[in-house]
């Protein structure tokens, strides 16, 4: 059994038909990356599998479950995490309590008002820290980092959740060449343990990371395939070179 | 730096991540401010009634009830980033029904009436929670103020119409509270009472926006969709804090009922509901001290101008209000606090850093 199947799934606002039975599939411990020209329905599939929206046809399914009418905490406690396409730190905490913040969200909240985790959840939270490397800033507020690394800590506090899936709307948006590189190095470790849906704009950059690619056009998908099948596959050519 | 290298750091990495001297002292330096201020506010408050006159302490018993009232909507309105313009709903019903057990069934023991005061308001907040707060879509801002302020606005109005309950004039003359057959009246000893009472809940308070707990509402402030995203369950979130809140109005209330010795329907309405946005506001809110200090000043002028400048009182307390709203919108507590303290930080603790340090 794949990790998360998509089979069908459309949405519709109002007139807008923004996808029309899309599907995807990801295996167990796969990079997968999701491309498409702009408009083409790749943020809205990413909010239908991370259920920031409810698709208006189709179905989800995680790990053997059904997803498709969960809410976002129900399919995070599942094993699903998310890192928005807008930075979403939050300004006025520290690095560290970011972290914390989103390590701690399935704990009961008796354990919570009695802090029984933070002890334990220290070690954990300074190594996801260092392996982004902020642990040198952990106690500034997340407001003061750099546009790359409030990217780096969406990405550690998405991590933090220890999910099964992780689904990541265009994590380079914004970063210098050297940052981008840099992002690839941090999310290879990951996969040891972790599946990825990736949605990115910088075509190197996914080919560099991803297994397979999903291309979609219009909101249907156009291919599927491995990077090579993709990258051989004529109709995808079309699209690129007719939008460049 | 392979980037297998940064995964498998070995622990003493990690302790040395955590040593930054610098911050540690300014933060630690920070932490003290507020420690020491908290502490002479204690003690002046402990030996305000042997230094003051008693009708300065009667009053001043009345300035702490109504901080016990502003500490429940800071914790709403200050750390979950919930508007509950109704506040004063669960002070003023638990007023009522405190009211009604003296009154009609000769019920006057503090053991009862403060422990049915606080349920009455913990009960009447987690009802409320219910149709405001728990739909599958985070309600906003505005429908919940709206909702809160009409509750305590139809509140008001039932209570005036009520024959039952006094209508306009309320209940007067409210037997008063007893601990055993010693019956408490205004003045040092209910001081006391009060003050020990805020003492404990203020600190219950602090202990639970430290925790992790804390944590999790500061998220909820910031930003609550995010955090569902993490799997906070941010209804329930909201629903907890909300009827805290509305527990602690719930003893705020029934103190205030048998300290006063009547209840009218002032005490359920609006005005009374914007009074507490005001101190907190003043004070600072998001600081359990600013909602206090807020409380007292705001209070203690009224209490100063209107003695002095008696026709144009209101109208100098708007203008400072507006002052400090305009220049410091943190509240006054911000130009003691920096941000770092003011927001809290839910890390490693002062002892573990201290390990951590060189």
């Amino acid at each position: 059994m794949p990790l998360l199947e998509a089979a069908g799934v459309s949405k519709v606002f109002g007139k807008l038909t923004a996808l029309d039975g899309a599907a995807l599939t990801v295996e167990e411990r796969e990079f997968h990356g999701l491309i498409g020209p702009n408009g083409s329905g790749k943020s809205t599939l990413m909010k239908c599998l991370a259920g920031a929206l409810l698709p208006t046809q189709g179905k989800v399914t995680f790990i053997n479950t059904d997803v498709t009418s969960f809410t976002p905490p129900e399919r995070a406690r599942a094993g699903m995490s998310l890192k928005f396409q807008i930075t979403a730190v939050l300004p006025t905490l520290t690095l560290y309590d970011n972290i914390l913040l989103a390590m701690q969200a399935r704990s009961s909240l008796l354990d919570l008002a009695f802090s029984r985790s933070r002890g334990r959840l220290h070690e954990e939270v300074m190594t996801i820290l260092l392996q982004f490397r902020l642990a040198d800033r952990a106690f500034d507020a997340a407001a003061t980092l750099s546009h790359g690394q409030q990217q780096w800590l969406e990405i550690a506090m998405a991590l933090a959740c220890r999910p099964r899936l992780l689904l990541l709307d265009e994590p380079t948006g914004g970063m210098s060449l050297e940052e981008r590189r840099v992002t690839g190095e941090l999310l290879q470790p990951i996969k040891q343990h972790c599946s990825l849906v990736i949605v990115e704009h910088d075509l190197d950059f996914i080919r560099d990371i991803c297994d397979r690619l999903t291309v979609l056009d219009q909101g249907k998908v156009l291919a599927s395939g491995t990077v090579a099948e993709i990258q051989a596959n004529r109709s995808v050519q079309e699209i690129y070179l007719r939008r460049a | 730096m392979s980037s297998t290298g940064t995964r498998t750091q070995p622990p003493p990495r990690v302790i040395q991540a955590a040593r930054s001297p610098i911050m540690a002292s300014a933060f630690t330096g920070r932490k003290k401010v507020l420690l020491i201020l908290e502490l002479a506010l204690l003690i002046a408050a402990s030996i305000a009634p042997i230094v003051l006159p008693d009708y300065i302490t009667v009053y001043a018993t009345r300035v702490l009830i109504l901080c016990l009232f502003a500490l429940s909507f800071d914790l709403v309105w200050g750390y979950a980033g919930i508007l509950s313009l109704g506040q004063s709903l669960f002070f003023g019903m638990a007023g009522y029904g405190v009211a009604l057990l003296a009154r009609d069934f000769g019920v006057g023991s503090i053991f009862a009436v403060l422990p049915a005061g606080t349920l009455i308001g913990f009960v009447a907040a987690l009802l409320l929670a219910g149709f405001l707060l728990l739909g599958r879509h985070p309600s906003s801002v505005v429908f919940v103020s709206l909702g809160t302020m009409t509750g305590a606005y139809a509140a008001d109005r039932l209570a005036r119409g009520s024959h039952y309950l006094g209508g306009q004039n309320g209940i007067p003359s409210i037997p008063p509270m007893t601990i055993g057959s010693h019956e408490l009246s205004e003045g040092p000893v209910f001081y006391y009472l009060v003050l020990a009472i805020l003492v404990l809940i203020y600190l219950l308070s602090r202990f639970l926006l430290r925790s992790q707990f804390g944590l999790a509402l500061a998220g909820l402030r910031e930003n609550e969709q995010r955090i569902a995203f993490f799997g906070y369950k941010v209804q329930h979130l909201k629903a907890i804090i909300f009827a805290v809140s509305g527990a602690i109005a719930g003893t705020a209330g029934s103190l205030y009922a048998f300290h006063e010795g009547f209840v009218w329907p002032n005490m359920l309405g609006v005005v009374m509901s914007t009074q507490v946005v005001l101190y907190v506001l003043f004070g600072g809110s998001g600081t359990l001290i600013g909602a206090i200090i807020g409380t007292a000043i705001v209070e203690g002028l009224s209490f100063w101008l209107s003695d002095t400048y008696r026709d144009i009182w209101p109208v100098i307390l708007g203008a400072l209000l507006l002052l400090v709203i305009l220049f410091r919108p943190l509240g006054l507590i911000s130009l003691l606090l920096g941000e770092r303290e003011r927001v809290g930080s839910f890390g490693p603790n002062r002892e573990e850093k201290r390990n951590a340090a060189p």
